[in-house]
Formats: structure tokens, sequence, C-alpha cells
């Protein structure tokens, strides 16, 4: 399945614009979409924390991820 | 009552304070964020504010509702700005009533502290020579 990964902050200037796509099997889960995101953007392992958005919920490492899914990539935040 | 609001327009505090207010409350608490000057001795020009709003209203949300959980609140309002801000501008504004004190000054500490660990929204400062997003490198 592709999956679609929105970046906000930092993240953008990494995945160069607002969205990435990314190849995983089927039934993967949240800890194997983070891998393939830091493995395709080295970069990103250099962030303070990166977590990952499922449906607008952080979401544990074994979340599974299905296609549909709105996906986001959460740098370290800074509101306030 | 909660209202929790994300705008990349002006926050009005007053009119924030004037919506908390309740027959039954003895003390608003207000927490005002603004735009400071300087950073590490390095002059600030401006801070742009992004959020990944559906999911930060969600976390906003959270946050006033634990807060309500947690102490005897009348009122919450929690309202951040997003956009180009300049030095002086209102970045974030919660306030809180309660019947009593305590209660107000704790859960309005509570609600800043929390949104400032909880809530998807990034800060880039931009300085003279360089820009940088607050938090993202250890």
């Amino acid at each position: 399945m592709t999956v679609n990964v929105l970046a906000f902050g930092i993240v953008k200037e990494i995945f160069s614009g607002s969205s990435v796509r990314i190849s995983l099997p089927e039934g993967a889960r949240a800890a194997e979409l983070k891998a393939a995101l830091e493995q395709a953007y080295p970069r990103l392992q250099q962030l303070a924390s990166c977590l990952l958005a499922v449906n607008s919920e952080y979401a544990a490492p074994d979340k599974q991820i299905y296609e549909r899914d709105e996906i986001a990539l959460i740098p370290p935040v800074s509101g306030g | 009552m909660t209202d929790i609001y994300i705008t990349s327009e002006r926050l009005d505090p007053a009119a924030c304070i004037e919506a908390v207010m309740h027959p039954a409350s003895g003390g608003i608490d207000v927490f005002i964020g603004t735009v400071r000057d300087f950073t590490q001795g390095k002059r600030v020009l401006r801070l742009e504010f992004e959020a990944y709003e559906p999911m930060a209203l969600s976390e906003m949300k959270k946050i006033a509702g634990e807060a309500l959980s947690r102490w005897p609140l009348h009122k919450i309002i929690i309202h951040h700005r997003t956009g180009l801000l300049k030095i002086g501008e209102v970045a974030v504004v919660i306030a809180v009533s309660a019947a009593h004190r305590a209660a107000a000054f704790e859960a309005c500490r509570y609600a800043i502290d929390t949104l400032k660990q909880t809530v998807p929204i990034w800060k880039k400062e931009v300085f003279e020579n360089e820009e940088v997003w607050v938090a993202a490198h250890p």
C-alpha cells in the first residue's frame, strides 16, 4: 500500500514539501512507517523527537496503518 | 463552558476575560503569550506559527476537558494564533474562571504547560541572518 504523510514545521523542509507518499507492506505498523521515513530522510533522526499521528491522534508504535488514514509526522512542538 | 479556537487574526485578551466571567466566579486567571524581541542575545524580527489545525484543536479540547475535570472551573478559553507575528503581538490566550483563585491559577498553568508539550503547533523564529524552528533539534 502507499500512504500519504503530512509534514509540518521543520519536517516540511526535510521533505522539501508539505507531504510525501511512501510504500509500505499491508498491515504495517506505525513503527515500521517511522523507520521507513527515517531511512528515506535521514535528517529526521537529528530531530529532538518525531512522533507519528494517525487520524489526529498520537500513534503508539504498534498502531496498525491503513491506506485511508490521515498520517502526519509531528516534530517537536513549540506553540504558546 | 469551553471555547477553543485557532485563528490567523489578531487575538483579543480583553474579550477572552469578558467571556469567562461568571456570576459564581471569585477569580479569573489569564495567561497571555507574546512575541519577545530577543532570544539568547539575538534580535528576533518576527515569529511564524504553523498548526496542524484539526489535531491541534483536538489536543486543545483534551486540555480544556482535563482542566475542567481536575479543577472546579466555570469556564475555560484557549485561543491560539497562527501566521506571521510581530514583536509584542499575542500568540496565545488562556483564560479560566473559578470560585476560588487556587483552582484558577493551577488550571491556567496546567493548560499552558500542557499546550506547549502536546499541541501540534510550531514556531519559527526569524532572526536577521537565520530562521530557526524552535526546539526542533536537541
